[in-house]
């Protein structure tokens, strides 16, 4: 049975079902106890399983990260909290270097069964250092996934995959998305399979991938270019390491034409590297040049002026849509 | 502040001759390593602990087989106390397919959680936070283990030794922190890095206790480790252990170590860890010209089988360079 819930609270219901599941799994954060995290994602599961599985941490994002990779190794399988995405920068040796390369340096002899859950993303009035997307930087990192949900189900589903994955898991959740994506989710024990993305609109002219809170600003653009009778299929990727690509090329083969969607800045974002796979493996199924729209290579100001300036939003997605249907 | 209790763990001479034995073993180990390196069959950066052996003997030794030790970089002795043997550590620094790698880094890069070793990254201090969720797990399951993080008196001024020590204190979790204190951070002395003596002093400002104790005497490192070790299986947290002590080779095998005196160097051989060692235990007729000698021939028979070991074994399968990315 799904039932209509917010985003944020289907990632809460996803960690609840996992802990209870599964013992081995605890959350650990800063004020992620009685508080209930600083978006109050964690309410509740102190109260109802204790202290220890739901642990208040100091403000040491390395440590947090650097304790959870210690717990994996005895069986555990801990859920980090960063406050926001953009601290992770301060845990950030801890994941590229200690998590990413455990199973390699080991000769394959462990896993890393850890999740980094990280509130990522702007258009929320965070400035600087509370909008940041930094989500190349983990897929650039071979021996990590990341993920990065766009609807309340999948952010239960995948957080759920994200738990129960032997890899240290990057699990960005937007905080747009956060109260404003809500939707169907199911209440049972649902899994959305990490590497796969999905179709959230069907078209023949048009290929655009995107993922996260731009899947939104996406789809309003397809439906406008709708209008106009372009048919755009619309593409989320919702796992970002390792991606989709089978979904993708399939896609591109269908309509021979290609544009990228994301809130992370533009230079070797996945818009990047997407294109230059294409480039590679699809080139003579190209009619158009594979587009772009993305931030700029800008920090994230917090000038509501300014920041809608460097957000991508329908608009913008929409006349790329229309410069590449014209092409 | 209450001060440490004192124990007096007692030793038969048995026990005693075993840890001669270590101590020998780790001596001859390194000695020959740092031949190998001159003769370019070992092309792994070589972190000699001539010097400081007493440290890794006196708090590795009697550890149950499920306490956990993190070593640094510097104490390749560790691992074989924890009962890895010395032709795979051999092989690990040849860079064989025998090694805990499988070749893919050398160095103390790889761990053995069935024995309870974890191996850090290169990055200094990065063991103590996962020695401290390591701890946690054993809280968390109520279990009697512990686990020794070392770090030098450089690595003590990293922010993951402050996080970690920080956590372990605020929840008694059954850790010792050992700091080898060698004077020197390769190139740069303590006075240079740090404004106290004693890195001890630190524990004080977590919490906990903290002792500054002659490195170099085996003895007096197995007393306070136990003393500490005891007191983490009890409940009653970390401690931190000082060690000061002196490396005599340069920081690796390829530093001539020109920023230190000949004088000064002269002045701590004369502490040498295993002639003072020797001596007790020939005051004491514990240690017969026989004994003596079985040891070094055993000794000898070891590392000629370790080196004999690696350099037999294959270089790792070339299609194994990209593998173990993910579990
Ligand atoms: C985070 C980090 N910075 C720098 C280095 C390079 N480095 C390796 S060992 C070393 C000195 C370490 O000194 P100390 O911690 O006292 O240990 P010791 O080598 O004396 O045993 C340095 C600077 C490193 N490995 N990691």
């Amino acid at each position: 049975m799904a039932r209509e819930i917010a985003y944020l609270d289907a990632i809460r219901e996803a960690l609840r079902e996992e802990m209870r599941r599964d013992p081995q799994v605890f959350v650990l954060g800063e004020d992620v106890g009685a508080y209930g995290g600083a978006f109050g994602i964690t309410k509740g599961l102190q109260e109802e399983f204790g202290e220890y599985r739901c642990l208040d941490m100091p403000i040491s994002e390395s440590c947090i990260i650097g304790v959870s990779v210690g717990a994996s190794l005895r069986g555990f399988r801990p859920v980090a909290e960063m406050q926001f995405g953009d601290f992770i920068t301060c845990g950030f040796d801890q994941i590229v270097n200690q998590a990413a390369t455990l199973r390699y340096r080991y000769g394959g002899r462990v896993a890393c069964p850890i999740v980094v859950r990280a509130p990522v993303g702007g258009n929320v009035a965070g400035g600087l250092y509370h909008s940041q997307n930094p989500e190349s930087w983990f897929v650039h990192r071979p021996g990590l996934k990341v993920v990065a949900p766009s609807t309340a189900w999948d952010a239960k589903g995948l957080l759920k995959a994200a738990i129960r994955d032997n890899n240290p898991v990057i699990y960005l959740e937007h905080k747009y998305l956060y109260r404003r994506a809500k939707g169907p989710v199911p209440e049972g024990d649902e899994i959305v399979p990490i590497g796969q993305a999905a179709v959230r609109r069907e078209g023949s002219d048009i290929t655009l991938v995107t993922y996260g809170a731009m899947v939104m600003a996406s789809l309003d653009a397809a439906e406008r270019l709708s209008k106009e009778g372009v048919e755009v299929e619309v593409i989320d990727l919702r796992t970002l390491s390792p991606w989709d690509k089978g979904a993708v090329l399939a896609s591109l083969e269908k309509t021979s034409r290609l544009v990228v969607v994301h809130e992370d800045v533009k230079t070797l974002g996945l818009g990047a590297e997407i294109s230059a796979t294409v480039m590679e493996e699809r080139f003579e199924h190209l009619d158009a040049p594979v587009m772009r729209v993305t931030y700029p290579d800008s920090h994230c100001p917090f000038s509501a002026v300014l920041e809608r300036e460097n957000l991508p939003n329908a608009d913008k997605i929409a006349d790329a849509l229309r410069t590449l249907a014209a092409y | 502040m209450a001060s440490i209790k004192r124990f007096k763990f007692k030793l038969t001479t048995e026990q005693l001759l075993e840890m001669l034995y270590w101590l020998k073993l780790i001596r001859a180990f390194d000695e020959r390593l740092s031949v190998l390196v001159r003769q370019g069959r070992v092309r792994s950066g070589v972190y000699s602990s001539i010097g400081q052996e007493a440290i890794i003997v006196g708090s590795c030794f009697g550890l149950e087989k499920d306490d956990y030790i993190c070593p640094l970089h510097r104490d390749l002795g560790s691992f074989l106390m924890k009962g890895v043997s010395p032709g795979v550590m051999m092989a690990q620094m040849y860079a064989k397919a025998t090694g805990l790698s499988k070749g893919r880094d050398s160095a103390l890069h790889s761990g053995v959680p069935e024995l309870g070793i974890f191996g850090n990254t290169s990055m200094l201090g990065a063991n103590t936070p996962v020695a401290a969720g390591i701890a946690l797990t054993f809280k968390l399951e109520q279990r009697r283990n512990v686990v020794l993080a070392y770090f030098g008196e450089g690595a003590a001024n990293t922010g993951d030794v402050h996080e970690a020590m920080n956590v372990a204190a605020v929840h008694k979790l059954p850790v010792v922190f050992i700091c080898e204190n060698n004077i020197y951070a390769y190139s740069v002395p303590i006075e240079k890095s740090m404004a106290i003596e004693d890195v001890a002093d630190r524990a004080e400002a977590y919490g906990f206790d903290g002792v500054s104790i002659n490195g170099n005497d085996v003895l007096a490192v197995y007393q306070a480790a136990q003393g500490a070790i005891a007191r983490a299986r009890s409940g009653e947290g970390p401690t931190l252990i000082e060690c000061k002590t002196y490396r005599w080779h340069g920081h690796s095998e390829h530093d001539p170590a020109f920023y230190r005196t000949d004088e000064e160097l002269a002045m701590w051989k004369s502490r040498d860890p295993l002639t003072t060692f020797t001596t007790y235990l020939r005051h004491r007729q514990m240690l017969s010209d026989e004994i003596l000698l079985e040891i070094d021939q055993r000794v000898v028979k070891e590392i000629d089988e370790a080196v004999a070991f690696a350099e037999s074994s294959p270089d790792p399968d070339p299609s194994e360079a990209a593998t173990d990315m993910l579990a």
